[in-house]
């Protein structure tokens, strides 16, 4: 899964698109994952890199990362279309 | 390398538009300590859900309303409010700082009487007194607030067999300015029927008219209200006082003092406009001591605050289930506090806070309770930072009606624990199990 290409995320966790004009807001853990999926890194390599940083086992990082994805899904930040 | 501590992520979406001028914290402030107590250790050593009750804040409470009222009018007396909390430890705390009783049924007064009242300092209030009820409150010299004419008739049946005269007071609605106006009580000032009361007790003389009493509703927003009830009532003792030459020996504005919990669809939180216990003391008083009474008489003022005096007292505590996403994608959080707990999350937007510290970051959940029941709703739409399954929390402000209107529903009540002044914790009603549950079933033969 990746992030629409012309989505801009400052260093600063905030997110615009400018094919809606929307803005959104991330907390820390938002942004380091929205990072990770803009360098096309896999759902296990996420969940690898973030279970070495964070006090969190991957079977609950795992639940919180995929609903995250589909709040960015909700949010249609994805690139859906490039998928598969 | 220590690891860092982990929030589930988060993604907001900015809404532009105006401001509001008068600005909301943006982040949630943690209650991590009752009294000294660490909420983690609190519900460790309990188990969660956890009520708990602060006795500390509830004599503050106390103190502050009492000052409040002895400043302004010379004759005070409060009567603490059974149906608001009765559980007995709450009830002894109450009668410690001096308080009497205010009773509304008969289980309330055989519960009072074990707890020490004396029976003279027993108010006998509600609609439904069994002959039981009255012939020991006759007995005890427990102070009869009559609802209505049956009530009346027979209190002096009772009396007519016991040779005692039975101390009453005639419980009195009125229009006090604010709707809905609440007439289901006692006799209506308006229309009469509160002097017809009087004149049959008076001509009947089988009754002793001790007081006067009116309880014109519940979380009274305006205490102009009181002002107005407190002018009635005075003039009804005045013209009794006139009319047979007996003084009225109190007056009893009943109870109804908001806290500062936030009804339900309020546009301002309750801290922001419910009137101060000053404000509720300077209307009454300045009402009573303006009217035509005879300053060098005046009748006690008798109050049955409960709401006002231990809903701040009271909290509870509890722990994250889960959380999912609505099919609006809104965020849902499920804990294990249940409107079986909660009941006054019918009509108050409660206060939920986290019992460690958090992030800025917040968003828009639903709160819902552990019952398989669709109405189990704590908050509809809160601001609720970023909680995971096993993490705390604390709802404020809910020691009134919580812990008598609570219903073992699905689940089994857990412990309340009162910390004394010292800090010390104590379990003052155990959580039910089973056995309990089951001790009051009786299975027929047929399908045993």
């Amino acid at each position: 899964m990746q992030i629409k290409k012309n989505i801009a995320v400052s260093e600063t966790g905030f997110v615009f698109n400018p094919t809606t004009g929307d803005s959104y807001s991330l907390n820390q853990v938002g942004q380091e994952i929205l990072g990770h999926l803009g360098e096309n890194r896999s759902p296990a390599e996420i969940t690898s890199l973030m279970t070495s940083t964070y006090d969190i086992d991957p079977p609950s990082f795992e639940k919180y990362f995929f609903d995250f994805i589909s709040m960015l899904r909700q949010f249609e930040l994805l690139d859906e279309e490039n998928e598969n | 390398m220590e690891k860092r501590p982990f929030e589930r992520p988060f993604i907001k979406k900015l809404q532009a538009g105006m401001p509001s001028k008068f600005g909301m914290k943006t982040q949630a402030e943690p209650i991590t300590h009752i009294d000294e107590n660490a909420v983690p250790e609190l519900l460790a050593k309990h188990g969660s859900p956890l009520y708990v009750i602060s006795e500390n804040t509830i004599r503050e409470k106390y103190k502050k309303a009492r000052h409040a009222f002895t400043t302004r009018y010379p004759k005070v007396q409060f009567a603490w409010s059974y149906k608001t909390n009765y559980l007995d430890a709450v009830c002894r705390v109450f009668h410690q700082e001096g308080s009497w009783a205010e009773v509304v049924s008969g289980f309330e007064y055989d519960k009072a009487i074990n707890n020490g009242v004396k029976g003279s300092q027993i108010i006998f209030n509600g609609p439904d007194k069994t002959d039981e009820d009255l012939k020991k409150a006759i007995e005890n010299d427990s102070l009869i607030h009559i609802d209505h004419f049956d009530e009346m008739y027979s209190i002096i049946a009772i009396s007519e067999n016991s040779g005692k005269r039975p101390k009453v007071a005639i419980r009195v609605n009125m229009d006090t300015g604010i709707y809905p106006m609440w007439d289901r009580f006692g006799f209506n000032y308006e229309n009469g029927d509160a002097w017809d009361a009087i004149n049959r007790i008076m001509i009947s003389e089988k009754m002793e008219l001790v007081g006067l009493h009116t309880h014109i509703g519940t979380y009274m927003l305006a205490s102009n209200a009181y002002k107005v009830a407190a002018g009635k009532l005075a003039d009804l003792a005045f013209g009794i006082e006139r009319k047979y030459g007996v003084n009225i020996k109190y007056l009893d504005l009943g109870g109804g003092f908001a806290s500062q919990n936030t009804l339900k669809g309020a546009y301002y939180p309750g801290s922001d406009t419910v009137p101060s216990v000053d404000e509720y003391a300077d209307a009454i008083s300045s009402a009573i001591l303006n009217s035509e009474l005879n300053p060098k008489n005046l009748p006690t003022l008798i109050l049955e605050s409960g709401r006002a005096l231990i809903d701040d007292a009271g909290y509870l505590l509890g722990t994250v289930i889960a959380n999912k996403r609505l099919s609006n994608g809104n965020r849902a959080t499920i804990v294990d506090v249940g409107i079986n707990l909660l009941f006054t999350s019918f009509w108050y937007e409660h206060e939920v806070y986290p019992a460690a510290a958090v992030s800025e970051h917040m968003e828009e959940t639903t709160i819902y309770g552990p019952l398989c029941m669709n109405i189990d709703v704590i908050r509809e739409a809160i601001q609720f930072p970023l909680l995971k399954k096993g993490d705390q929390f604390v709802i404020k402000r809910i020691g009134a009606y919580n812990m008598t209107q609570w219903m073992q529903f699905i689940t089994l009540r857990p412990n309340v624990v009162l910390i004394d002044t010292k800090g010390n914790d104590h379990v003052i009603r155990k959580q039910e199990n089973m056995e309990l549950i089951r001790q009051q079933e009786v299975i027929p033969d047929h399908l045993k």
